[in-house]
């Protein structure tokens, strides 16, 4: 039943360049260790035992922006950081994602004031929002997921 | 060899001619900027540090990256409806936060609360500073590299985590104060719980204290590091475990009981040495102290109401509104307006696990806070950093900024 049976011994796997692009993208996304506020310790979370986020090959956290793929905008961003996040996304190296985590990087949350700024999508383009308040591990980890079918269904004249 | 350029535009120094040193201004010490975005500030914590080669001449800590504009929102909320915007405060004492919110709406309305409502509160509260002592503990190894307490801590706050949303139904965001009481009773199955967890719990604190207390590295990058004495402590206004690791016993719960924390018999954990390892011990034997608080508390917890019984103040049970008109009004008059407060101020402290955590606020007769000021521990805490970090070197400042425990969102509020 194993994959050897169809190739034979000829040790040559035929694929398509976009699949396994988009394969080795998922499988190795490096997200920012960039927490800001409560949905930076559901996060945590969620890289801790219980919920063990390296089951998708998410666990590596890296504190450069140079050397990750993915942005976790985790907690409510102020008028003071939205610039400090602008730039962080601007030293990460194509391709990138972005996941606004919980409902303040969505939308602003219960925070409709002169601090918040109304989604972190007025800041960076945003690819996955995930909703709550802090939303949970699974929530995040459900998240993340879409947006591996997301980047899984890229297509070659996309990527440029 | 090139030529290196030294010339500096001296408008760009005006901004920090009053910050540093002079010697900053002539480049003799190194400036150096440390955050908002780095793995162990602990949230958005910008620090301008002042280097003389490795070793730390000042500190100015750069606070406001999360600043939320949370006391002059809830001045636009009900008393009752504010209680949603306490939680995301300090968003590892949740709990912590809507109990000394729900305190001072109670003193200055003069609402009563039920014995049942008091003891569940102190049980979720003392619950909460295990929490919050856990990712405390958790972080602060990471930041000091051993990587497997923060995993065992993590493990265990999931316990409590499922007893918060067993109680509310929402993890950490959890509103389950109201002022006159909590917003429903726990469900049955909550004793045996939080049983089960003073069960495990204790072993699992000597399994955290048998990789840390005693190692030698733990205790290399801890000992003598950042001292700090009971006068300077006074002095910079620190509370909290800080300050009982500087020999000060002064704890809220002890000084000023509030929820019928005198009921209970536990102790103040104290150290004399003030350094980071003192302040690690002190936190240790708090969540013993904690477990303790929760053991007698359940043990004689009466049955009885959860929520006060005047109607001014707190809207009627679900089942009357079918079968009296009175109970409408109240419940329309509560949901639409809510409650007029008299004019007058209070203040009201309680001890969240990192230290004095007051509210002050003043009514004008409306239903809703004419202002609202939190006096927040992690705040007073973070300005003596400066104090703690000179003279050592650039690695232990993340030691330091560990141990004095700050949520950003509480010193920017």
């Amino acid at each position: 039943m194993g994959v050897e049976q169809k190739l034979g011994n000829m040790g040559i796997v035929t694929a398509k360049l976009e699949d396994v692009v988009n394969w080795a993208r998922t499988k190795a996304m490096w997200p920012m260790l960039f927490g800001l506020a409560c949905c930076a310790i559901e996060m945590m979370a969620a890289q801790a035992s219980n919920y063990d986020m390296s089951r998708f090959g998410m666990e590596l956290m890296r504190a450069s922006p140079r050397q990750s793929d993915l942005m976790i905008v985790a907690g409510r961003v102020s008028r003071k950081m939205a610039p400090v996040l602008r730039r962080l996304y601007d030293q990460m190296p194509d391709p990138k994602w972005v996941i606004a985590m919980g409902d303040c990087s969505s939308c602003g949350g219960v925070f409709n004031n002169y601090a918040i700024v109304p989604g972190v999508d007025e800041v960076v383009p945003v690819d996955v929002y995930v909703a709550g308040c802090p939303p949970r591990p699974e929530g995040l980890i459900h998240g993340i997921l879409t947006l591996h079918e997301k980047v899984r269904g890229q297509k070659l004249r996309d990527w440029a | 060899m090139p030529e290196i350029n030294t010339h500096i535009d001296e408008s760009m120094l005006d901004g920090f001619t009053r910050l540093v040193t002079q010697e900053a201004i002539e480049g003799k010490t190194m400036l150096l900027n440390m955050g908002p975005q780095h793995p162990s500030t602990h949230g958005v914590l910008r620090l301008l540090l002042e280097l003389d080669g490795e070793f730390v001449v000042n500190v100015i800590p750069d606070i406001g990256f999360l600043h939320t504009g949370v006391e002059k929102h809830m001045e636009y909320k009900t008393f009752e409806k504010a209680v949603v915007m306490t939680d995301r405060l300090d968003y590892l004492n949740n709990i912590g936060n809507n109990l000394v919110y729900c305190l001072a709406v109670e003193k200055l309305v003069d609402l009563d609360v039920p014995p049942r409502a008091q003891a569940i509160r102190v049980i979720l509260t003392e619950l909460q500073r295990i929490a919050s002592h856990l990712v405390w503990l958790g972080t602060h190894a990471l930041d000091l590299a051993a990587m497997s307490v923060f995993l065992y801590c993590f493990r265990e706050r999931e316990m409590i985590l499922d007893i918060m949303e067993m109680c509310s139904g929402q993890r950490m965001m959890t509103s389950y104060f109201r002022p006159g009481g909590l917003w429903r009773d726990v469900p049955v199955e909550f004793e045996d719980a939080v049983r089960q967890f003073l069960r495990i719990f204790p072993a699992r604190i000597d399994e955290y204290e048998a990789l840390l207390t005693k190692n030698p590295l733990f205790i290399e990058r801890t000992k003598h590091i950042g001292v700090l004495s009971a006068e300077d402590a006074m002095r910079w206004g620190v509370t909290g475990p800080s300050l009982r690791a500087s020999g000060v016993a002064h704890d809220l719960r002890k000084v000023r009981p509030y929820s019928g924390y005198e009921q209970y018999e536990f102790d103040i954990p104290t150290h004399t040495d003030g350094d980071t390892y003192a302040r690690y011990l002190v936190r240790m034997e708090e969540m013993r102290q904690s477990v303790r608080i929760v053991q007698q508390a359940l043990d004689k917890l009466p049955y009885g109401p959860t929520r006060s019984n005047n109607r001014k103040f707190v809207p009627p049970p679900r089942s009357e509104l079918g079968h009296s008109m009175e109970a409408v009004i109240h419940h329309f008059k509560l949901f639409t307006e809510g409650f007029p407060a008299p004019k007058g101020a209070v203040y009201v402290a309680v001890e969240s696990p990192r230290g004095e955590l007051g509210v002050y606020l003043e009514g004008d007769g409306g239903p809703k806070p004419y202002r609202i000021h939190w006096r927040t521990p992690s705040f007073a805490n973070l300005q003596v950093l400066k104090l703690l970090a000179k003279g050592h070197l650039v690695a232990d400042l993340v030691a330091l900024i560990g141990t004095i425990d700050i949520v950003l969102g509480d010193v920017d509020r």
